[in-house]
This record gives structure tokens, sequence and C-alpha cells, in this order.
């Protein structure tokens, strides 16, 4: 296993109040979202169904739902309450610049 | 051990046939076995099967392992102790002890004791059924047990039988006589009563019925008393009453069935025409003595239908096991379903009208085999009866057993009006019949979630995503999943929503927005929702509704936006974007022309294709484009995304067309300019057309305006050509165009403010019904016809184009941004 390592994705004003914006990082495509109650969560991009972009996604508190067919995965841990496999989930922070940091590996 | 028996109740069940058994299965699943000791005895030979599947046995259509409920290592791994082949001969009351005929167990001991003996067959008294020694002659068989039907299906399989006569021409009577027909034997059904299927069905039914069975080559003689079975060694033939012979190889008796009470009367207990209960199936000499099943007389009624015996089961596992010692059986609305000789046959309730009061439709198409029959009591279904067509069957028995409303328009419970409502008779459905096309969901995993322990519609339709994609199927799930939940769904509180993260319906939850002036998704959410949380399923809805109630003060909140109402465009399935932009009426220029085109060449669409709206469709085009697409393009969003007004397709009208009595090109464009964009419930498809030739489709769209002579236009609305196909009801026929644009901008707005999330105008024209809406919207009957004009102004007056308003500012942080930065787009082939 390796270290994991903490990548700064820049600004968080990059995601609107309540959506998701994805990310490019170290290969993989990440979907980090800002709740409405300011925290962020990061969940891998991709719908495990048919591929959907979670990021163009609709959230709430707990989920998000792929705009393609409307499967939810939780923010919180990746699990679908839909019946799809998971998505993998990432920890995501605001540090004290305002910055995204997620942390793979 | 011993000492666990000693503390467990001994439950004693005398018959193992499908009463005595499913009580034993309903007592294990409320107690386990810790709590009872249970010991059944059977006198037949087997573990238990399901009798109603023996006719399906003698025609061939089940295999005989096929028909087991419980094989006999049921009852091992159940600790159930079950005597088999034994027979009960008395019951002594006094010692709790149950007598039996098998010399190893001449005693049972019992706490609790449950008869459940069941029936038999009614044997008619005939001349020469017997041999001396007091066997049935060879070839004379009753029909009621496996036994019964094992012997029947050798005998018939044997060389020497080529005629068989069944006497009954009742239920059993007819499907045994199909099944012998199914071995090759000429049938014939001689019956005492005066028309087939006396005890369920009237007259006229029956004479329907008969012409079907007539035409399967089944004779039928009617009235005809059978007095003597003939020949010594094996059957030979019959003689009737009236001195007619019909010569026969063999003869299954099925006239009917009686209650085993022998051991019942001979013990003691009360028994009239069966053995008599209370409701909580306690005989009324005992109080540790129960009955259940087709022996057991309960308020007078006597019961040879398996429903009404689940549901007794279900009340003596209760109140055996104490889960609840309330539970009362207060007898069963019976309705029957079923195939008799192939011919689908349902009655229920009433055969005919009883008072003056009560209304009596009937229907007969003796040629095609088809009687319908209804009474009606104070506007409630009180007897059906339909026999040889099924497409109404479901309906009515849902009507005949829960009391629910009927429809205004009494034909519509005969007949499948198309208007999206239709009606299937859901039982009949093979299990991988895939019900929703879209998520792929069959019959069978419906069933299964119910049987999994869903109990509403919704959770089904969660669990499953049945009825989520293009929601065409719903009316279907639901049947489904009533039917496979029996009578046991618990109504889905939240089915009346508009939705689902808010407990509201629409009215009350408009009320709420406007008392509290709730004018931003979020704000609802905190004022409305339970604990104030937000719900990403019900945001899309929510910002609809909020625009369409506020207009201009709507607070525009970009997260409770679908993502195409984000982008303006329609998602694909590759996250990229198809484009539309809008062009009213169908009507083009070259310079528009010229503009698509470069676009197309210029971003690379993958695909330009004409849609059925009479627009063209840019596809494959990256989200990160789309700004710059609409700038180039230089024209309006055609809305081809959105749960709003869609379209208005038109012909070339009177201009160009030698047919045309009417401008409807010209109509087609005014109403679009009007109403363009306005966010509705659902999708608006729109239509109008210069004569009713109809080139335009104006008969199946939301709404279709017809052009006819006199310089005249008839206003259509709800008709679809979708998932569903209705033809769209006349609302008015109005004088010229300007009615018709405020007629058309009347409907939009009541449908805006009235019709369910998603539903769409197909379904909501039918459940307002036609003549209401033209008293509120042609009579203004209820005063409002103003105010809905002046709401639906205002929201034409706030109207923006959302492409040129995004175009040059994006409306938040990486609006166009791809939300797949590592995938190279568009993915879809390239023609």
């Amino acid at each position: 296993m390796t270290a994991a390592t903490t990548v700064n994705l820049g600004p968080v004003d990059q995601i609107p109040l309540a959506e998701g914006r994805a990310f490019a990082v170290d290969g993989r495509q990440i979907a980090v979202f800002r709740l409405r109650d300011g925290t962020v969560r990061a969940l891998d991009a991709v719908c495990p169904h048919r591929g959907g972009p979670l990021a163009d996604g609709q959230l709430d508190a707990e989920v998000v739902l792929c705009p393609l067919h409307m499967n939810a995965y939780r923010l919180a841990d990746g699990c679908s309450t839909t019946g799809q496999p998971p998505v993998a989930a990432y920890q995501v922070t605001v540090d004290d610049h305002g910055d995204l940091r997620v942390q793979i590996g | 051990m011993s000492e666990i028996s000693a503390t467990r109740r001994r439950l004693v069940v005398i018959g193992n046939g499908m009463a005595g058994a499913r009580t034993v299965e309903e007592v294990l699943e409320r107690s386990g076995p810790e709590r009872f000791e249970v010991t059944m005895i059977g006198s037949e030979p087997y573990g238990n099967y399901n009798r109603i599947l023996l006719s399906h046995l003698l025609a061939g259509e089940e295999a005989d392992g096929d028909i087991y409920l419980n094989p006999t290592e049921w009852y091992e791994s159940h600790g159930v102790r079950l005597l088999s082949g034994v027979t009960a001969t008395r019951i002594d009351r006094y010692a709790k002890l149950v007598n039996t005929d098998d010399p190893t167990t001449p005693t049972v001991r019992y706490d609790q004791l449950v008869i459940a003996t069941g029936s038999t067959s009614f044997l008619p008294t005939m001349e020469g059924m017997y041999t001396d020694d007091g066997a049935f002659v060879a070839g004379v068989f009753p029909f009621r047990t496996l036994d019964d039907t094992r012997g029947m299906i050798a005998y018939a399989r044997h060389d020497h039988s080529t005629r068989a006569v069944v006497i009954g021409g009742g239920l059993l009577g007819l499907e045994a006589a199909r099944g012998l027909q199914s071995h090759g034997l000429s049938v014939d059904v001689v019956h005492a009563g005066t028309h087939l299927m006396s005890a369920q069905i009237g007259p006229d039914a029956g004479a329907v019925l008969q012409r079907s069975v007539d035409r399967l080559g089944i004779g039928v003689h009617l009235r005809a008393r059978t007095t003597a079975l003939l020949g010594s060694e094996r059957i030979t033939g019959i003689r009737l009453q009236d001195g007619t012979e019909l010569p026969c190889d063999m003869v299954v008796i099925a006239a009917g069935i009686r209650p085993n009470v022998e051991l019942a009367s001979r013990s003691g207990f009360t028994v009239e025409r069966a053995i008599v209960v209370d409701d909580a199936m306690r005989t009324l000499d005992d109080d540790d003595v129960y009955a259940v099943g087709e022996c057991v007389q309960h308020r007078g009624e006597v019961y040879g239908l398996v429903a009404p015996v689940w549901e007794q089961a279900v009340v003596l596992a209760d109140v055996l096991t104490g889960a609840d010692p309330t539970a009362a059986y207060h007898g069963s609305r019976t309705s029957t379903k079923l195939k008799v000789a192939g011919v689908p046959v349902a009655a229920m309730g009433l055969q005919a009208p009883e008072r003056d009061t009560d209304e009596h439709l009937v229907f007969a198409e003796p040629r095609r085999g088809i009687y319908r029959s209804l009474v009606i009591r104070d506007d409630k279904l009180v007897g059906a009866t339909v026999v040889g067509d099924e497409s109404k069957v479901a309906f009515l028995t849902q009507a005949y057993d829960r009391g629910m409303p009927l429809p205004e328009e009494r034909l519509r419970m005969m007949f499948d009006l198309a208007d999206g409502g239709g009606d299937v008779a859901v039982e009949d459905l093979p299990d991988d019949l895939q019900v929703c096309n879209c998520n792929g969901v069959d019959k069978g995993a419906l069933v299964h979630a119910v049987q999994d322990g869903c109990t509403t519609v919704q959770s089904v339709m969660d669990r499953t995503r049945a009825g989520k994609g293009c929601g065409s199927c719903k009316v279907q799930v639901c049947a489904i999943v009533e039917w496979a939940a029996g009578g046991a769904l618990t109504v889905d509180p939240s089915a009346n929503w508009y939705v689902p993260g808010i407990p509201l319906d629409k009215p009350a939850l408009m009320a709420a927005i406007r008392a509290q002036h709730l004018t931003s998704v979020s704000a609802v959410f905190a004022a409305l929702a339970p604990a104030g949380a937000e719900d990403a399923r019900s945001k899309m809805a929510l910002a609809s509704l909020l625009k369409m109630m506020w207009d201009d003060e709507y607070v525009d909140e970009r997260d409770a936006r679908f993502i195409n109402d984000r982008v303006h465009a329609n998602i694909q399935r590759d996250g990229t974007f198809s484009v539309v932009p809008q062009m009213r009426g169908g009507v083009t220029t070259p310079d528009q022309l010229r503009r698509i085109a470069d676009v197309a060449e210029k971003f690379d669409a993958k695909l330009v294709k004409l849609t059925g709206g009479q627009r063209i469709d840019l596809l494959g085009i990256r989200k990160e484009d789309l700004p710059q697409v609409w700038a180039d393009l230089g024209m309006p969003s055609g809305y081809a995304y959105g749960k709003s007004f869609r379209t208005v397709k038109t012909c070339v009208g009177q201009d160009f067309c030698r047919f045309g009595v009417g401008d409807s090109t010209q109509l087609g464009i005014d109403i679009e300019t009007r109403y363009q964009g306005l966010e509705s419930p659902a999708k608006l498809k729109l239509a109008v057309s210069g004569c009713p030739r109809n080139c335009a489709e104006s008969y199946v769209k939301d709404i279709g305006v017809v052009a006819i002579e006199g310089g005249r236009w008839e206003v259509y609305v709800g008709g679809a050509a979708g998932a569903h196909i209705r033809k769209g009801d006349l609302l008015c026929t109005v004088d010229n165009p300007e009615t018709a644009v405020t007629i058309v901008g009347r409907f939009i707005q009541y449908y805006r403010e009235n019709a369910n999330w998603l539903e769409r105008t197909y379904s909501f024209v039918p459940r307002v019904g036609l003549e209401r809406l033209q008293a509120i919207l042609v009579d203004d009957s209820d005063g409002i016809a103003a105010d809905l004009d002046e709401a639906v102004a205002r929201s034409v007056a706030a109207y923006q184009d959302p492409w040129q308003q995004d175009a040059a500012a994006p409306a938040t942080s990486g609006q166009f941004r791809t939300s797949l930065p590592l995938e190279v787009l568009p993915k879809v082939p390239v023609r």
C-alpha cells in the first residue's frame, strides 16, 4: 500500500454551493461536491452504471443523483442506495487558504 | 428434548390439505417451533400439494412433482411431525386425545386442536357405480385427490379409452373435460343444472360460455340427470333420466364438493352444513378446538375457494399464537377468476340486479364468446360476471373487493377506451414479461420485491427502479404490485405528495409556499421539509413550481436545476449534449440553415438530425462548447431539454396546400412565440393542422389545434403518441386564431397549476375529466378564467431566452466545465 498523498485542487469557490465539479487528479477523475452547509465531499466522477458524470448530478446532504438514470450514491462513503456498485470516496477538506485538498493513494 | 416438549404446547392439526398446512406455516412464522410441538394427521400418503393445480396436472400442464407445496422434507426441517396416510377416527374432547386408525400411533394428545378435514367429491346416487365389494367400477373416478388424478391420467392413456363423460358442468367438471380432451379423448359434459357453472354465473353468461365450450368440441348436455352407469367389468356408458344412453370408456364425477364433517359430528361438535365456528375460527363446543377451511361454516357461509381459506388461516394463526388475540374473521367477499376449459371466466358478487335502483350493464357478443355484466349499487360495484375476456378483470376485482369509486362514464368499466388508463389482467402476465422497458424490470422482479417485504408501490419502484424511466408503465407496475401483495398493500402516504421530500400534496404545498412567501427552493426545504432537510429528488420539481408561481420574484438557485436546465441542453449518454435551436412552427430560413451548418462543422457535431417536432438537432456537443455554439447560432433555445413547453409542429396550411382551410403555420408560430419555454409539470408538445387531414398530427399532441371549414378552429387536449397513444379530447371549437391562442394559454396555466409532477396531459385530462375542463376553461364555471389568463401572461412577460442570457457570461463558476475531464468526448459513433 502506497502512502496517501494530498493534492491541492485550488479554491473551493470553483464549486457553486450545492453543486459538484470534476477534477483530473493523478490519472483519476474525481467529483468534488460542496454541500449547502459548506462541507465538501469527493467521489469517483463516473457512475458505475452507465458511465454518467456524477459532477453534473443534483445533490442534498446525503446523496448525489447521477443525471443519466438517477442512481443515487451516498456522499459520505460512495455506496449506492439504488443497488449499483459503490464508487470510491476520497477524503477532502478546505484548508485555511480556502483551497480544496483531496487525499488519494 | 423432553424438557422442551413439556413446556411446548401441543398443537395437533387434523388434515394436511391446503388449509391445515397453511395454518401451520402461519403459526410457525409467528412463533417458531420453540413454542409449539406440531403434529399433522393427513389421510393422503403425501406431503401437502396444491389441489387447485390438479386440473393442470390432468391436462399435462404441470408435472407431478411441481404441484407440491410442502414435500415431506419440509415437515422434518420445520420440526413438524407428519402422520401421513393416517386417518383420525374420533376426537376425545375430555381426555384431549385424537384417536387414529394407525396401530403405531393410536392416540395423539393435544393442548389445542385444529380440524382441517376439507371436503370430498359429492357422489350423486347412480346405479352401477360400485362393484359388489364396494369399490368403483373400473373407469369411474371422482376428481378430488392426487391419486384420483393419477388414476384418471393412467386410464385415459389406455388404448381402450376413447370417450369420456364428465358428470358436472361446474368449474371442476369443465376443467376435467378439457384435461381429458388433451389426452385424446372425446368428451361429453352432463350437467343437471340449466346452464354451465350455475353456481357462479347467470344463465346468459352460461349460454355464452357454452358456445365457447361447444367450439372446443366438448359436448354439453344440460338439465341431464345421470341415473345409471353402464357396464359391469368396466364402464361402457351412462344412462340419463330421460332414457338417453351415452357410450363412454370412463366417467369422471365432478358434481360438487361436500365438507368432511363426519369426524366432528361423531365427536360431538355442532355441525350444520359444515362445522360451525365463530369469528376466531373456534368451534362452538370446545375452547381448545378450532376448525378452518372448506369443512367450516362461518356466519352461515361455507367456502369452496382458496382465498377465503387463506384469510381464515391467517386469523387462526394470530389467535393460536397470541400474535393478535383479537384477530377476527368477518367472512370473505369471494371473487373467482379462472380459465374454464381455456375460456377466462370471472365472477364476483351478485349475478343480477336485485333492487329497482341497481344499475345493470350488460354487453354480450356470443359470436366471439364475450359476455360482460356489471351490477352497481350506490356507486359501488356489487357484482360482475365476465366471460371470454380478461382485460378489465383486474380493475373490476379491485373495485369489488375494496369498494373503489367508479368512473362516471360506466362504459370505461367494460371497455378499454384508448386513454392511457388501460387495465391488464396482471395475473396472466408471464413472470419474464418486461414491464418497465426503460430499466428492464420484469414482472417477476416486481413480485419478488413484494415477497421480500416491500409493502408500498413506491418502495417497489425504489427497489427495482421500475417506472423510473419514461414512467409510462406506472399504471401496470401499480397493478402488478397490488396483485402481488394480495390486498396487503399499505397505503403509501407519499403517493399524493407533489415531491418526495415534502409531505404535502400540490394544493397544500402551493398554499404553504404562498402563505409563507417562499421564493427559493432552499427556503421551501427549510420551512416545509421534515427537519428542514434538502432532498435531491425534489429539487427539480420545486424549481419548476416556484418559477411558475413567482415568475420575476423567483430566487433562482442553480443547484435546484437539473443539469439540462443548468446548461440549457439535453445530456446524452456519453456526457455530451444535444442542441436544438428554436424554429417556431417548424419554419426556418436559408440563413438559419447556413448558420446551423457552420456550427455543426465548427464544433464537429457527430450527428445532425431532424427531430419529430420539426427542428434540427445537433448531437455530441461538448459542454464547454455550448456558449460559443449559441453565440454562433444566434437563435433562441428550442427547449428540447426541459419539462416545459417544447414545440409547435405545423403543416403548410392554406397558403400552399390545396386542401388547407386555415393558416396553421402562422397560428403555430403565434402560439410558440407566446408560450415558448414555459416550465410545466411535464413536457408539452403541440401542433396546428390546417385541415382535418391532420398532417401535423394535432390529434395526438398535448395540445392540438385543427382548422375546420368556416374559419373555425378545434382545440384538442390530452393527446399522446409516445409511450402512450391517446387521441386528444375536443376541448372546444373557436371562431378565430386569437381565441385559440387564449384557450391554449388558459389550458397550459390550468395544467401548470394542477397537474402532478411529471403527469403528462394524457393522464391529467382524463383525471380531471373533459367536462370539468370544459366547464372551467370554456364556460368559466369557477370564475377563474381571467386569473388563469393573467397568470400565464405574467409568465410570458417574465420569459427570457436562456441561451442569449448565459452565452454572454456564465451564471455560475464552471457552469460549462467538463464533468469528465479525462474522457475524450464525444464518444458517439460517427455516421
